[in-house]
């Protein structure tokens, strides 16, 4: 596998604000927010016009709103029809597979311009509803009937991890921490607050309603306190991502149109993506994602760089120990060495590789089918020097990845842009 | 025909199941195992199968207790109060399966090792009348 036939850029991206949104935005709502948004960023402007077709990134309108067939009605809502709306699935990792397929499909010549979509409004359900729909991106034969949910999946697969590699619960911690402190500088984030001030304004609640004042002396001993419930042991609640609403929107141009748009495009350099068995107890390993190796194996091959030339990156945090999974299995560091680093503040906003400053899917929120087109838009803010509040990275980003994982890892998307 | 010449279906794997038997399919060419069973040998890239009943014995490999589960838990009598485990098992025989954990004390999973040896278990619930068979282990 050879570089990219033909160079692509990404010359716009934009987003709804990620939360708890139905019934007041439902999915068009929420797709025509994340496409003002991203025109927006365009610096020539973009029209209808220039577009060539819509890839939309979806997980489970069919379940979650009983609405299949997403991809024209998206098209249409901003304006490009008669233009192709395929629509794509890989569970969590619907958008990013989006990504890359327009992509390829620039790359080949059949299209110059495509607007990317993801797209997934969860909050119609409620929790035990959202619950069992997320449970079909596993396996329902064999996986379901022994009882598995997906906060599951991932807790049998720290159970393994903390065995292996002597991982503990303050490890997974240390990642909702960070990821919160970065969505607290996030507009579009849906929970914007860090653990720390959560804890407070809790405390400060439990003495409106007279209840007796917990002692907790710091966000680890808050963390390990009924405030905060076992969901799947060793996950608890704040392990977890959110159930969220939103949309994202990514404008990808082949290299000669780029110019039209902008004169700081973002170059796409790598792509890559992998599969793996669909059930966990198929797999040669419980402490790694395969589909993580292989689309990392592909997208650095394909960009000639290698994990040490990253510099920021978005990861799948859908449930922390995902995080840590996935830092080591994209190279960054060996196998049972990512919590040390963690510890020592590396992937924090100013450590030596910042990890999820956008807040990630745990502070950021999860719309599933959106969270991948959603990683992309925060590298494109950090890699412009833009982004909100106090979140931007002090340094120069030339280099930036993001890691896109469908399900209990059964799909993962890599995508590697460079300046 | 006898339960041997069974089609290596999914059905057929459900049917044992039901009786009470876990089997796998063994690859004739290669021997690799294959349980729950599969027509196809991927490593040989033939299907020439036959039914294999396991021992039933394992180990440990991963598990969690839930505490929210799914709506079949629920209805099952499990919830936040009394919570279930869900796990992987290495059998004997070195494939791996999900079932469900029974006999360990689900509300202190901190007391659960992984590595202990496990036996196979099948597990009856009642649903409309008629009795379904789940797979489940438990240590020995
Ligand atoms: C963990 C989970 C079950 C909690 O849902 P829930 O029990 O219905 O929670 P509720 O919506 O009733 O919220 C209860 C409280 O917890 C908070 N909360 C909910 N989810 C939270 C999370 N993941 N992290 C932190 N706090 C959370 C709510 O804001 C609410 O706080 P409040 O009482 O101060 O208002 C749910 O968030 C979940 O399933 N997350 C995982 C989603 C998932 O699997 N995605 C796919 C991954 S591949
Ligand atoms: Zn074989």
């Amino acid at each position: 596998m050879g570089k990219l036939a033909k160079g692509v850029a990404l010359v716009g991206a934009g987003m709804s604000k990620f939360g708890n949104h139905f019934p007041v935005k439902r999915n068009p709502d929420l797709w025509i927010d994340a496409w003002l948004n991203a025109v927006e960023s365009v610096d020539n402007g973009i029209e209808p016009k220039d577009i060539d077709a819509c890839y939309v990134g979806n997980y489970s309108s069919d379940l979650f709103n009983h609405q299949g067939h997403l991809g024209p009605q998206m098209a249409n809502l901003v304006g490009l029809t008669p233009k192709p709306a395929p629509r794509f699935e890989g569970a969590c990792a619907s958008s990013g597979i989006a990504l890359r397929q327009a992509i390829i499909a620039i790359v080949s010549g059949i299209h110059d311009v495509i607007a990317v979509s993801g797209v997934e409004c969860m909050t119609e359900l409620p929790t035990a509803g959202v619950t069992d729909v997320l449970a079909t991106a596993s396996d329902s034969l064999f996986e379901y009937p022994a009882g598995a949910t997906f906060p599951g999946l991932y807790a049998t697969l720290a159970s393994a991890h903390f065995h292996k590699y002597g991982t503990t619960a303050e490890d997974l911690m240390r990642v909702g921490i960070k990821n919160h402190e970065n969505g607290a500088e996030n507009p579009y984030a849906q929970m914007q607050q860090s653990i720390k001030d959560m804890m407070i304004s809790k405390r400060k609640r439990y003495e409106e309603q007279g209840r007796e004042i917990p002692d907790w002396s710091d966000e680890f001993d808050f963390l390990k306190s009924s405030a905060n419930p076992i969901i799947a042991y060793p996950l608890r609640l704040f392990d977890c991502s959110l159930i969220t609403d939103g949309a994202a929107c990514l404008f990808l141009t082949s290299e000669e149109k780029a110019k039209d748009f902008t004169d700081t495009p973002i170059w796409i350099t790598g792509t890559g993506q992998g599969s793996a068995a669909l059930s966990l107890h198929d797999r040669d390993s419980l402490t790694s994602f395969i589909a993580t190796k292989e689309s990392a194996r592909q997208a650095y091959q394909m960009s000639g760089l290698k994990p040490k030339d990253i510099e920021i990156c978005e990861v799948h945090d859908c449930f922390t120990i995902a995080e840590i999974v996935a830092l080591e299995d994209l190279g960054f560091y060996e196998k049972g060495k990512a919590v040390e680093a963690i510890k020592n503040g590396e992937t924090k906003r100013d450590g030596a590789l910042p990890i999820n400053t956008s807040g990630g899917l745990k502070s950021k929120g999860h719309p599933v089918g959106a969270s991948g087109a959603g990683m992309a838009v925060e590298i494109f803010k950090q890699m412009r020097g833009i982004a909100e509040r106090n979140r931007q990275v002090k340094f120069d980003v030339e280099k930036a990845m993001t890691h896109n994982l469908g399900g209990s890892g059964g799909t993962c998307v890599v995508t590697i842009y460079q300046k | 025909m006898s339960e041997m010449d069974k089609d290596f279906t999914i059905q057929s794997y459900l049917e044992f199941l039901q009786s009470k038997k876990l089997m796998g399919s063994k690859c004739k060419n290669c021997g690799i195992l294959y349980v729950p069973v599969r027509k196809l040998c991927t490593k040989c890239n033939i299907s020439n199968m036959e039914w294999v009943e396991m021992s039933g014995k394992g180990e440990l490999a991963a598990f969690t207790s839930i505490t929210v589960g799914t709506p079949y838990f629920i209805e099952k009598g499990y919830d936040r109060k009394r919570p279930y485990c869900f796990s992987i098992i290495k059998l004997k025989e070195g494939a791996m399966v999900s079932a469900q954990l029974v006999g360990v004390e689900e509300s202190k999973p901190e007391t659960i090792n992984i590595g202990i040896p496990v036996k196979v278990k099948f597990l009856e619930t009642e649903i409309k009348g008629e009795t379904k068979i789940d797979l489940g282990f438990e240590p020995t």
